[in-house]
């Protein structure tokens, strides 16, 4: 009779196996592992067709390596690093606050308030970056002058002449800054939503306002969900930032190499040099990212956070000097 | 203390509560029982205007909750009025609502320090004391997620004490724990019942309610089917269907 009892087979393997090893557990499986030749070819492949990629770009003229070992640690280069990192914070800045904002208004009981989001979401995130950067440079041509003060012939407070700024900077930076707003809108949204209704009403319960519930019990909890994505968007923003070339703003790491290999015909090792320095920049930034989602999951599961452990450490020092 | 008179409340198009009359005097444990459905949480949630009343009045100490009464005509309260009246009103919630981004002892000074702008230092020996009382003084500095159930309970009890309230409402406030940790958490009810606390429990613990309540209340449906001394009712319900619903639970 074959054992098609379960429980009387376990029973049949555990006695004898209880019997002949130690009297408390049975011994230790010692299985000869699978043999698996699908990965070893796999990975025999792509190592060779890496071997060859890297051989041929090395050995490629090209590439005119030197040129790029050249220009890798320029100064230039790194002036239009700073100008790529300035716009990209700046962008984020605005992108992170105005969105917040943007997302608060979809979630408020006003109805005005929350079709004027939507809108604004609608057009900015229906639009390409780039046009609208190209818009933000003919910005000046459409709104020649902007006078603050009473519309419909009243009188004036402050005046600007917009067309005679020389503001691609300023143009470059709203323009990025509001087009992230509106994909911050909708992250910040769902990380608000993520937050369970339980925590909204016991903070309602203790008599917290609206305002106090989300600044600290909301918001808060919501950054878990909002962090990753929003780690996302620097990173993409980083790369983003090259579109300026629409306004036309030529000093980001981007346009400096253009710049320069407009002069030196040599495209592809300033190209390669440009694309080196965003792929560190970006590995600086992944690092950080780690760190911020780590904060932000205090509370989440039950290991003791580095705090706890320490005090653990004191204390046990403490009884283990009073002995 | 309490005074409802024929308190209504609908969501959409569905009735909750179809004229709910009672009162609760201070001092006064009241405990709501009912099957599912009935309408006892709701009822409790009009109690700190986390529900909107529909018809009817709600009195705490005189006052009429959610609402402004200018001689015959009501007036919406704004937010910032509904929230001072929430001061006084503690509540406990079945899945205890602990914020798990901060610790025990900082759950309970959050509210002290943010709506009654009490000194933290203040706020934190209250807060020692409270756990103290709920018997957790070792677990201050510990997140939600380290503690059990009856244990996260207990520190929202002590959040709820926090605000020095005069009323406490508990919508079944054992429902969600394992049935060996129930105990601690109603051996603090219990204290706190002893110490003079008014309070409003809907809850399906019937030892309790038989032990500790001064007013027993079966609802159903919506409406209240009978109303008493607890030990009274679940010794002789009068009406059919509180002996309906006992024999199902006793």
């Amino acid at each position: 009779m074959s054992s098609l009892d379960p429980e009387k087979s376990t029973d049949a393997a555990a006695a004898p196996a209880a019997a002949a090893g130690s009297p408390t557990e049975p011994a230790p499986i010692k299985a000869v592992p699978l043999r698996r030749p699908g990965r070893w070819v796999a990975a025999i492949i792509i190592v060779i067709l890496v071997v060859l990629f890297l051989y041929g770009a090395a050995t490629n003229g090209a590439y005119q390596w030197k040129t790029y070992w050249d220009y890798l640690f320029d100064v230039r280069i790194f002036h239009g690093m700073l100008v790529t990192l300035e716009l990209t914070v700046l962008a984020m800045v605005i992108g992170v606050v105005l969105g917040v904002t943007l997302a608060v208004m979809r979630l408020s009981p006003n109805p005005v308030l929350r079709s004027a989001s939507w809108g604004y979401l609608w057009i900015f995130r229906g639009t390409p970056v780039y046009v609208q950067l190209l818009f933000w440079a003919l910005f000046p041509s459409i709104y020649k002058v902007i006078e603050l003060g009473i519309p419909f012939g009243g009188p004036h407070f402050t005046h600007w002449n917009i067309q005679q700024l020389q503001a691609a900077f300023l143009f470059a930076t709203i323009g990025l800054g509001l087009n992230e707003s509106a994909y911050m809108a909708e992250i910040v949204r769902a990380g608000i939503n993520s937050v369970g209704e339980g925590q909204r009403e016991a903070s309602t319960a203790l008599g917290m306002s609206w305002g106090q519930t989300m600044w600290r019990t909301v918001l808060p909890q919501s950054m878990r969900v909002i962090i990753p994505p929003t780690g996302n968007e620097l990173i993409s923003m980083l790369k983003t930032t090259s579109l300026v070339t629409a306004i036309p703003l030529t000093t980001d790491l981007y346009g400096v190499a253009q710049t320069i290999s407009a002069v030196n015909f040599r495209p592809i090792p300033l190209l390669l040099v440009a694309a080196t320095w965003y792929l560190v920049i970006t590995s600086v930034l992944m690092i950080g990212q780690y760190y911020l989602e780590r904060h932000y999951s205090r509370g989440v599961n039950r290991q003791l956070t580095a705090r706890q452990l320490r005090a653990l450490a004191e204390t046990t020092a403490v009884t283990e000097a009073g002995k | 203390m309490i005074r409802a008179q024929q308190v209504c409340k609908s969501f959409g198009t569905q009735q909750v509560l179809k004229g709910i009359s009672l009162e609760v005097s201070r001092g006064e444990v009241m405990c709501l029982i009912g099957p599912s459905g009935s309408g006892k949480s709701t009822f409790l949630r009009c109690i700190n205007h986390l529900e909107r009343v529909n018809a009817g009045r709600l009195y705490i100490d005189g006052d009429l909750i959610g609402y402004r009464e200018k001689g015959d005509k009501l007036y919406e309260m704004s937010p910032r009025d509904a929230a001072r009246q929430r001061r006084d009103i503690g509540m406990v919630f079945q899945h205890f609502n602990l914020f798990p981004h901060r610790t025990a002892l900082e759950n309970i000074i959050e509210a002290p320090t943010q709506v009654k702008k009490v000194r933290k230092a203040d706020a934190i020996t209250r807060a020692k004391e409270l756990l103290d009382r709920v018997g957790l003084a070792d677990k201050a500095d510990a997140y939600p997620a380290q503690l059990s159930g009856g244990q996260q309970q207990r520190v929202a009890i002590a959040r709820a004490l926090a605000m020095d309230p005069k009323l406490m409402l508990f919508d079944e406030p054992t429902s969600a724990l394992d049935p060996e940790l129930v105990g601690d958490v109603l051996a603090v009810m219990r204290e706190l019942a002893a110490s003079g606390m008014t309070m409003v429990v809907v809850t399906h613990e019937m030892g309790f309610a038989r032990e500790v309540a001064d007013q027993l209340v079966f609802m159903d449906a919506g409406v209240v089917v009978e109303a008493g001394n607890p030990r009274e009712v679940l010794a002789n319900p009068q009406q059919e269907r509180t002996q309906v619903f006992l024999s199902r639970i006793l």
